[in-house]
């Protein structure tokens, strides 16, 4: 599934990262790769942009930018 | 002696805690934020300790040395072009997978390095343990531990970072990051290739520079086409046929394909050095979060900073203003009596102290305002406030980073577009920097005060607020309508990090404040001075006016005429006196400039007086306030101090509540200070855009101003 389907306190694994050069690139560099455990910590108030949780720290995305990034679900 | 002299670059991750080690060695004053990418500006510091020279550099906080944003150019850039004799990598300890990737491309840049693992007691506090020695060993690279904010292990840091720099003995090329066999195969076949066609001389590690050219790097393939000329065609075709065939290999681009390489190599080095991992920050910092960032009360406590800094900024400080006020009167008072009649006593009562002392009564405002920016900033609010604006940003065009720089606009356009420098998109920023002076700075509030305060006194605040809003209103329509036409083009990616909350250390929240108050202060001793004595010559001049009347004379008849009682002498004497001074305002030079333009603000409702001081506010907003002090001084009755003088003459001039209103729009959309245009000219790069930007913001302010005021008429205003 596409991250940005993800519900709040969902974990995930990062299958593929696509999206163009420059963004691709910026959330492989930001630590978003391939195999890394994600967990969706919020949604802005607005349903925009996201908090994510990887690495142990905390990132912001678009959920435009969310949906370039596929995910395995991880039950809890 | 000559002292030997050691070059130090510190870089690091933003919020890494780098500047404060930076203050921390040096003592110098410099900006400490939560903000991603506050330490935009190169900055040194120099320090003799143990026999040597010590020249520090603070490199800009990035993530890592791909060239995107401008920090990253300015951080790789110094690293290679400056040499520096020692790079420290200062990183954040309880961050360390993210922090490598950074130290590997810093690794893989041939130079000098040593690792600073910061904060390693907030680490140790969420159960991660860190093998300093195992990490030094598997990188070949110094470790030493600090804690930049109780200060230790900066002795121990810098000691170890000269004896690398003074240790002979050649970088070791192993503990690279190793790719897979195919990249590698790559690598050395381009390392082969280049090493065969540039000169001895080629300025960068070729294996760098191959990889590089492997990841489509763009700046080295600028150096590559400066450096080997007629061979750099041929190196550029090779490097194209090795990306072709890493591509259809790994059906990723190889700039992608590295960059996950080299996490995979970070994931190796992260399960060799840490024993326990906890994935998620279970700290404070996430429960603050579940307030600060609630779905529900999020947005209301976000306004209500918002407010309580606004607040706080004009209410709290109107008691020093009241204070600074006096003491300037005092001044005036003193030196009014004590210094004989003179060209310079005029000079430097109505001119510089009058001018000067009508704007440094608002230092303690901007005080206040720096403070409360510095506290968000030094928190790590700031990223959140970014983070719950951005969906907003984005509806007018922006990015959610916009925010911050528009923020700051409220205290001073100058820092505002400097730190659009955090926008990684060039489009993006001159958004930005075009639309931040419609963001009323606090240099526009005295004349707000000072119109709203004489026109709407009981609901001044009101008026106050709604221009405030009316400015927000213009750069939302602005921003939406280049967005759709000069600015068309994918969106920037919103990739931030949202750093732990940190408490703000008093001692950086002071240098922040300080520092950026300073920048007002010198505007006070620089331009407005300046610009207080031009306008006071303006005015001051010509010396002999033909009067339509002999003043003397017309008062010395009253003095002896015996028709009058005592106090209808005065009053008429006073009048003369009031008229003579209105009169000479009028026939001064500024008075025969301000008539000259007057006609192309007559349909919005300002007169010339008004037109002067709009000129004058060029030079700076606040000068506004002083030169409808010295313009309207012809009106100044003994008894009452200065703020409420002036505030009378306004009264009893033409000037209505109606063409006060128009004045204020005016003044909150006009074109920038002299300051902030060369600002907009720096940042940019462009004469171009600082043209369109002057041009754009003038017209719109006449274009609003024209619809208040003719529309105020309409609907029976005054």
């Amino acid at each position: 599934m596409l991250l940005s389907e993800m519900k709040e306190g969902h974990t995930g694994i990062i299958v593929r990262v696509g999206g163009n050069g420059a963004l691709h690139r910026r959330v492989l560099e930001m630590g978003l790769t391939r195999g890394s455990e994600i967990y969706v910590e919020k949604y802005a108030p607005l349903k925009d942009p996201i908090e994510l949780i990887i690495k142990g720290y905390h990132i912001s995305l678009r959920v435009k930018e969310a949906a370039n990034i596929t995910v395995d679900k991880v039950t809890p | 002696m000559h002292k030997k002299s050691i070059t130090i670059a510190l870089a690091g991750n933003p919020n890494s805690g780098k500047t404060t080690i930076f203050n921390n060695i040096t003592g110098t004053r410099q900006k400490v934020g939560n903000w991603p990418g506050v330490t935009v500006e190169k900055k040194e510091g120099s320090v003799s300790k143990y026999g040597y020279d010590l020249k520090i550099i603070d490199l800009p906080g990035t993530y890592s040395l791909t060239p995107f944003s401008i920090e990253e150019i300015v951080a790789r850039n110094f690293v290679l072009e400056e040499s520096p004799d020692v790079v420290i990598d200062i990183i954040d300890a309880s961050n360390l997978e993210r922090s490598l990737y950074l130290a590997t491309q810093l690794r893989e840049l041939d130079c000098k390095v040593l690792f600073a693992l910061n904060m390693a007691d907030v680490a140790f506090s969420r159960g991660i343990k860190i093998n300093a020695d195992k990490l030094s060993e598997l990188l070949d690279v110094p470790v030493v531990f600090t804690t930049g904010n109780k200060n230790k292990g900066i002795t121990n840091l810098l000691k170890t970072a000269i004896k690398l720099a003074e240790s002979t003995s050649n970088i070791s090329p192993k503990r690279k990051v190793k790719y897979s066999k195919d990249i590698e195969t790559s690598i050395s076949k381009l390392q082969n290739f280049i090493k065969e066609r540039v000169e001895q001389n080629f300025p960068y590690n070729i294996r760098w520079t191959a990889i590089k050219l492997l990841e489509n790097d763009k700046i080295v393939r600028k150096r590559i086409r400066q450096k080997s000329e007629n061979k750099s065609r041929e190196i550029l075709r090779e490097v194209e046929t090795h990306r072709k065939h890493l591509s259809s290999r790994f059906d990723e681009e190889p700039e992608i394909v590295m960059t996950d390489e080299r996490y995979g190599f970070i994931a190796g080095i992260i399960k060799e050095i840490i024993k326990t991992s906890t994935k998620r920050r279970i700290d404070t910092s996430r429960n603050i979060d579940l307030v600060l960032t609630n779905r529900f009360i999020g947005f209301p406590i976000f306004i209500l900073f918002i407010w309580i800094m606004f607040q706080t900024t004009f209410t709290a400080g109107s008691y020093p203003m009241e204070w600074l006020s006096s003491g300037v009167n005092w001044l005036s008072t003193i030196l009014a009596t004590s210094l004989p009649d003179s060209f310079l006593k005029d000079l430097l009562l109505n001119g510089i102290i009058a001018g000067v002392g009508s704007v440094i009564i608002f230092l303690p405002n901007i005080l206040i305002l720096f403070f409360f920016i510095a506290i968000f900033e030094d928190t790590g609010y700031m990223a959140r406030a970014a983070f719950l604006m951005d969906k907003i940003m984005h509806l007018i065009g922006l990015h959610g980073k916009s925010f911050i720089p528009m923020l700051m606009g409220f205290g001073c356009s100058v820092p505002a577009i400097m730190a659009t420098r955090t926008l990684e998109s060039n489009k993006d920023r001159i958004l930005t920097i075009l639309i931040t002076p419609f963001m009323s700075c606090s240099a526009k509030l005295p004349i707000y005060i000072l119109l709203a305060g004489t026109f709407f006194s009981a609901r001044a605040g009101t008026v106050i607020f709604s221009i405030y809003i009316t400015g927000i209103v213009f750069s939302i329509i602005t921003g939406r309508l280049f967005r759709s036409t000069l600015f068309k083009g994918a969106d920037a990616p919103f990739v931030m990090e949202l750093p732990p909350y940190r408490a703000p250390m008093i001692k950086s929240l002071i240098i922040h404040m300080w520092d950026r108050s300073k920048m007002f202060l010198k505007k006070m001793g620089g331009i407005i001075l300046v610009g207080s004595i031009i306008v006071w010559m303006l005015t001051a001049f010509p010396r002999n006016i033909n009067y339509s009347m002999n003043y003397n004379e017309e008062i010395n008849k009253i003095n002896t005429s015996s028709s009058f009682t005592e106090k209808q002498k005065k009053a008429a004497i006073t009048k003369l006196k009031l008229n003579e001074k209105a009169e000479k305002a009028e026939k001064s030079f500024m008075g025969r400039i301000g008539k000259t333009i007057a006609p192309v603000f007559a349909p919005i409702g300002i007169d010339w007086r008004g037109s002067v001081a709009l000129l004058t506010g060029f030079v700076a907003k606040e000068i506004v306030v002083s030169s409808l002090g010295i313009l309207y001084a012809a009106d100044e009755t003994e008894e009452t101090d200065e703020p409420d003088a002036l505030k009378n003459a306004l009264l009893s001039s033409e000037m209505t509540p109606l063409s006060a209103l128009s004045l204020m729009v005016f003044v909150l959309l006009y074109l920038p200070c002299v300051a902030t245009i060369a600002t907009i000219r720096r940042e940019t790069g462009s004469l171009k855009w600082t043209l369109f930007s002057i041009v754009y913001s003038t017209s719109i302010a006449w274009a609003a101003a024209f619809c208040v005021y003719q529309g105020g008429k309409v609907v029976g205003l005054s």
